[in-house]
């Protein structure tokens, strides 16, 4: 058993997944939407690691490592489009996106 | 009140720096700035996982996140051009205060990891509820091998989507050409 109680393992969790959420929905910026979804992954990482040490598994950490792969191909994936993006519209205010005409 | 233990301490103080630190990345204004919190934010997180007892995740969490992805923003934000950066137009001393809170929070985590491993109660008290490398890659390879499998593709899906998306317009131009000849030939 963990010297640390699951519960406020979660409690830190969902305080972070919270603090990504409310970046993704305030920010315009289409960068710090990126980093605020790296914050929420991250969270998500620290609930499963959590949950792995209280049952003594190593699942969570299995876990862990399939988000941070998940990280890096979204990461990836998520900045080539923003250098487009920058190319197209020469900013990266998310509000541009909104006419999606090929 | 309850009096916590040095193990607790030390989990709490970097949990609150991984909050600090997270609501300085979605409140700041320069992205750059952001982007420093950001990697101080993934410290402290790796330092939590270090006390609950996961040293393999806690050394992933550093050189995958906070050593590749991140750098990855960076290259990113460089290429975006500093035009609209507006550190170029700021005084130094204003640029040296901002370097000063990541570099706070991060010089506390530093002292916080010296001190776990320096105190050997801290130590006898972690290494008892200790998950190793060697079960997750026990795991990994046994029941878990078809996710690997499907993380690899995804790692693949991603390298390409990148590729593709990343290459400027006129890179297509020479395949139109190449298309219309054809067509021209054929007719």
């Amino acid at each position: 058993m963990s010297a640390i109680p699951l519960s406020h393992i979660l409690i830190l969790a969902s305080i972070l997944f919270i603090i990504g959420f409310v970046g993704v929905i305030v920010r315009k910026n289409t960068l710090y939407m990126l980093m605020s979804l790296e914050v929420m992954l991250n969270a998500v990482g620290v609930a499963f690691i959590g949950a792995g040490s209280a049952w003594q598994q190593a699942d969570g950490q299995v876990m862990f490592i399939l988000i941070l792969t998940l990280a890096a191909a979204e990461v990836a994936v998520g900045l080539a489009l923003l250098i487009q993006m920058q190319r197209k519209f020469k900013s990266l205010d998310i509000d541009l996106l909104s006419k999606l005409r090929g | 009140m309850m009096i916590l233990s040095p193990l607790e301490w030390m989990f709490y103080l970097a949990a609150l720096l991984a909050v600090v630190a997270s609501v300085k990345v979605i409140t700041g204004k320069n992205s750059v700035h952001s982007l420093l919190y950001l990697v101080v934010s993934l410290l402290a997180v790796a330092v939590c996982f270090y006390l609950m007892g996961a040293p393999f995740a806690a050394g992933l969490e550093v050189i995958v996140y906070a050593g590749a992805i991140l750098v990855l923003f960076v290259f990113a934000i460089m290429m975006f051009g500093l035009g609209q950066d507006e550190t170029l137009h700021a005084p130094k001393i204003a640029s040296m205060r901002i370097w000063l809170g990541p570099c706070c929070i991060a010089l506390v985590l530093l002292v916080q990891l010296l001190y776990v491993i320096d105190s050997s109660a801290l130590q006898e008290k972690l290494t008892s509820n200790i998950i190793d490398a060697k079960q997750v890659g026990t795991l990994l390879y046994g029941p878990y091998l078809l996710a690997v499998e499907i993380a690899s593709f995804l790692l693949l899906a991603g390298l390409i989507a990148g590729y593709h998306f990343a290459k400027p317009d006129g890179q297509y131009e020479h395949l139109n050409i190449q298309q219309s000849t054809n067509e021209k030939g054929e007719l």
